[in-house]
């Protein structure tokens, strides 16, 4: 690894239908929070990374210009990052490069989205081309029914255990959701409530799905001397991994899903893990959709092949378990797609730090971050630390 | 009392025309004819459907043209119960990875030519594995949608 780099504070805002801000005001809500947390203000930055899904989200082309000033960037450099639902992981990984390198001591990492403003399926529909996929693929949910499909098929998991399996996950994020100020559906919900909720795409149902999310959030991100001279808790970054596949969704697979596999190696090597079931101690995964959750567990080496429903049902994943996954309520209760991927980071490094409030995991001294994005083609990781 | 807050309602209407390119265009054109064109790399030789410039995997030109089988398995599908802005084919519609017979990657189109308000029926006849055949329709316009759908082979 480069330069030691540490995340120094976070903040978010409340997510949610926001129709009573503009989109810089509620950006600049963010930039005020993590401002407030660190003691620091704009002058003391270096340099500004922010990003956000396509433009068709926005109406807005580049809104990078448009949130300058929400985000003090007035007067210093600034980047914009975007690669779909893993733009808050690139952000973050942007955010981390730049002061690794030594080119900057302090930098603001920022990541938003609006989308109540917009129509969110049709602007995930425009990330499809329209030569060969766009029309049969229906945004998001018909890509990951695709996906959680072929999973249970290879490994001839039932479809009442992966059904079951996929519910307790709804049911559980939804409660954990209580705990997360910020969060944006917090509901009490049965087991049957899940499995009865109308199909999205067969098998995916209504409480398998994330929501459409407005909201905001910001990370800063500081050299060694900095996070040391400052009384404040820093998270250490110990790894991070990047990976992509093909662009055409049949050229690979996605079950032994090779972009996810190395994305977590090349992070789990630069952190020194081999046993990550083991060794972390919280993980939020980016989780969209409730099979795409049990996927990734065993491509990030949580589960064996085919069997992270078994773990499921036994309560791994779940506050109290072995290895608690996405203790915020994850993506599944929030998802403002250009900041999601950065609130997993932004939520792993209040858990390292032990400042994850109500939702805290007793002791969490190392976690795991992730984005996911494009027709399934992007993984990204960070691990995060409480030691250097 | 609920509170309302004002906001602004604009639209953007944008036209596109995108060049097709003599690859898609070969593969367009012979869609008219009820073929279906495959391309091979010449390095790692998988046959690739559609058919490319380059070779996603080994980034070199691909090599020799052959038109693929218009049968093939299910490897994977979705029903979509929903309308989608922009979707061409309305609901209810099954979107599903095919392999066709003799290429080396999944082939992504449509599944029809069977009930498909019957979920628990649909359940019984589409599964991974399911033998399907390529379904034309007959006024041909040069894209995708030549193939109305794969129809399982009972």
């Amino acid at each position: 690894m480069a330069r030691a780099v540490a995340i120094i504070g976070v903040g978010q805002t409340k997510h949610g239908r926001r129709n009573e801000v503009t989109y810089p005001d509620m950006v600049r809500e963010a930039v005020q929070a993590v401002f407030a947390e660190t003691g620091l203000d704009p002058k003391d930055i270096d340099g500004i990374v922010c990003g956000t899904m396509p433009s068709m989200m926005e109406g807005v082309a580049l809104t990078h210009f448009y949130f300058a000033d929400a985000l003090g960037a007035v007067g210093k450099p600034m980047m914009k990052t975007e690669t779909c639902g893993t733009t808050g992981m690139s952000l973050a990984h942007t955010g981390y490069y730049w002061v690794a390198s030594g080119m900057a001591d302090l930098v603001l990492v920022v990541g938003s989205e609006k989308m109540y403003e917009g129509d969110s399926q049709a602007t995930m529909s425009t990330v499809m081309e329209p030569f060969y996929l766009r029309p049969f693929l229906t945004g998001a949910p018909g890509v990951f029914s695709i996906q959680a499909q072929q999973w249970m098929a290879r490994y001839k998991i039932p479809e009442e255990k992966s059904r079951e399996a996929a519910a307790k996950i709804s049911v559980d994020h939804h409660r954990d959701a209580h705990d997360n100020p910020y969060a944006h559906i917090k509901v009490d919900l049965t087991l049957e409530d899940v499995k009865n909720s109308r199909v999205i795409n067969y098998p995916i149902r209504f409480w398998d799905v994330c929501p459409n999310s407005d909201g905001a959030c910001a990370v800063i991100f500081a050299s060694e001397d900095q996070a040391k001279k400052m009384s404040l808790k820093p998270a250490w970054v110990k790894g991070l991994g990047f990976c992509g596949d093909e662009y055409w969704y049949g050229d690979s697979d996605k079950v032994a899903w090779q972009c996810a596999m190395i994305a977590a190696k090349q992070a789990y090597d630069l952190a020194g893990i081999s046993n990550p079931r083991r060794e972390l101690n919280v993980a939020e995964i980016y989780n969209p959709f409730t099979w795409i959750e049990m996927l990734h567990y065993e491509c990030f080496g949580f589960s064996e092949p085919g069997r992270a429903c078994d773990d499921v049902l036994k309560g791994v994943f779940a506050r109290g378990g072995e290895l608690p996954c996405d203790p915020s309520g994850g993506v599944l209760c929030t998802n403002p797609i250009g900041a999601t991927a950065l609130i997993r980071v932004a939520e792993t490094a209040l858990q390292v730090t032990g400042q994850a409030g109500a939702h805290q995991i007793e002791g969490a001294k190392l976690g795991l971050a992730h984005g996911l994005g494009g027709v399934s083609q992007f993984n990204g990781l960070m691990i995060l630390g409480s030691e250097l | 009392m609920t509170k309302h807050f004002k906001t602004l309602k604009h639209n953007i209407w944008l036209p596109y025309q995108y060049a097709v390119g003599p690859v898609f265009n070969r593969f367009y054109e012979g869609l008219k004819e009820e073929k279906i064109w495959a391309n091979q790399c010449p390095a790692c030789s998988k046959m690739l459907v559609p058919p490319r410039s380059f070779c996603p995997h080994c980034s070199v030109d691909m090599g020799e043209w052959v038109e693929a089988a218009q049968e093939g398995k299910i490897v994977t599908w979705m029903t979509a119960n929903e309308p989608f802005f922009g979707q061409p084919v309305q609901p209810p519609l099954i979107g599903a990875l095919i392999h066709l017979d003799g290429t080396d990657c999944n082939f992504l189109h449509l599944v029809g030519g069977l009930d498909l308000n019957d979920s628990a029926a649909l359940k019984e006849k589409i599964k991974a594995g399911t033998r399907v055949r390529a379904v034309w329709r007959a006024e041909k316009k040069g894209e995708m949608l030549d193939i109305m759908y794969f129809q399982p082979i009972s």
